[in-house]
C-alpha cells in the first residue's frame, strides 16, 4: 500500500466484517514513532485464528486464497523496525465482552517508513461506508489532538444518516480545521 | 470554524425529505473495497462517485456502497452497478475520470460506457 492510511482502512473493513458496532481508530504520534491502534467490539478471532492471521495464505474469503490485509500491515510496520500485535476475545468465549485489537509500531526516521497519507479521505470512507456504526478516531500529537466521535455527530443528526453527503463533507473539513490547527 | 450547528442545520433541511437514507431508489453503485482494491486505487474511485452523484442531483436516485473481494482481483478497481429490471454491469479498471464518465454517461445518461466493463476486457 503506498500509504499507510489505506491500510487502516483495510484493516478497519474487518472490524466491519466482524460485525462490531463500535470501532477505534488511535493514532499516537511523537517525532521518532507512530503508534496506531485499532480496535473494535466484533466477533472477535479464538487464539488459532489470531496466530493464522499472520499467514498471508490463510483468510476466510471464499473468492481467494490470500488474505494480504494483515501481513502486508505487518509489513509495513516491520521494515522500519517496529511490528504488531494483535488481542482478541471471540465472541464464543465471552458473549459479554469480545472484539479485537490490532496494534502497530512505525519508527518515523527509518527510510523505509510509509508516510501516513490521506487518513481523512480513510475516516469519511470508512464512515460512508458503514454509516451505522459508531466510529471514534483520534490522532494525537505532542501539541494537540484531531478527534471525531460520530455519537456527538448523531446526537444533532437525529434521523439523518451518516452517509448523507452534506454530512460527509462536514466531517472532512471538521477534520481537514483540526488538523491545520495542530500542525 | 465548523460547528456542530452546521449539522443541526442539514437536520433540519432534512426533515422535510420523506426519503432520509441517500439514494433509497433505483441505482447501487458498488465498489470494490477490500484489500486488493484499496491497494489498485479504490477509495478515489468511491469519492469520485459519491462526489459527481451528488453534483448531478442524482443522490435520491443512486445509492454508492462498498463491498469486500469480488473474485477479480487482477480488474480492480472494480465497480458494480445495480438496476432493477435490468443486467449487472461490471466496471473494470476504474479511475476518478472513468467514475466520473459513468455517472455522467450511464447513471444520467442511461447508457452503460461499455468499453470499461468486463465483458469488454474478456471478450
Amino acid at each position: 500500500m503506498k500509504e499507510l492510511s489505506l491500510n487502516i482502512l483495510d484493516i478497519a473493513q474487518n472490524s466491519v466484517k466482524a460485525k462490531a458496532e463500535n470501532i477505534l481508530i488511535k493514532l499516537d504520534e511523537t517525532a521518532e514513532k507512530l503508534t496506531l491502534k485499532i480496535e473494535d467490539d466484533g466477533c472477535g478471532m479464538s487464539k488459532e485464528t489470531v496466530e493464522n492471521v499472520m499467514n498471508p495464505f490463510y483468510t476466510t474469503r471464499t473468492t481467494r486464497n490470500v488474505g494480504l490485509g494483515i501481513p502486508l500491515l505487518k509489513l509495513a510496520a516491520e521494515q522500519t523496525g517496529g511490528g504488531i500485535s494483535i488481542t482478541s476475545v471471540s465472541e464464543k468465549d465471552n458473549p459479554e465482552s469480545h472484539g479485537t485489537a490490532v496494534t502497530a509500531e512505525f519508527f518515523k526516521n527509518h527510510l523505509d517508513f510509509t508516510p501516513l497519507g490521506d487518513v481523512i479521505s480513510t475516516v469519511t470512507v470508512l464512515i460512508q461506508g458503514s454509516p451505522d456504526i459508531e466510529w471514534r478516531f483520534e490522532h494525537n500529537f505532542e501539541n494537540g489532538q484531531v478527534a471525531l466521535d460520530t455519537r456527538e455527530l448523531r446526537e444533532v443528526l437525529g434521523d439523518v444518516p451518516l452517509d448523507n453527503y452534506e454530512v460527509i463533507k462536514w466531517i472532512e473539513e471538521y477534520l481537514k480545521e483540526g488538523y491545520s490547527s495542530v500542525q | 470554524m465548523k460547528s456542530l450547528a452546521e449539522l443541526a442545520a442539514i437536520r433540519e433541511k432534512m426533515k422535510d425529505k420523506v426519503v432520509l437514507r441517500e439514494g433509497s431508489g433505483d441505482i447501487r453503485v458498488v465498489v470494490g473495497m477490500a484489500t486488493c482494491g484499496i491497494a489498485a486505487g479504490a477509495r478515489p474511485v468511491l469519492n469520485a462517485f459519491v462526489e459527481e452523484v451528488s453534483k448531478a442531483g442524482l443522490a435520491d436516485k443512486v445509492t454508492v456502497s462498498q463491498t469486500g473481494c469480488i473474485g477479480v482481483c487482477q480488474y480492480e478497481p472494480v465497480v458494480e452497478v445495480f438496476e432493477a429490471g435490468k443486467e449487472k454491469v461490471t466496471y473494470i479498471k476504474m479511475t476518478p475520470e472513468k467514475a466520473a464518465e459513468v455517472v455522467e454517461k450511464h447513471l444520467k445518461g442511461g447508457a452503460a460506457v461499455a468499453e470499461y466493463t468486463i465483458t469488454n476486457a474478456i471478450s
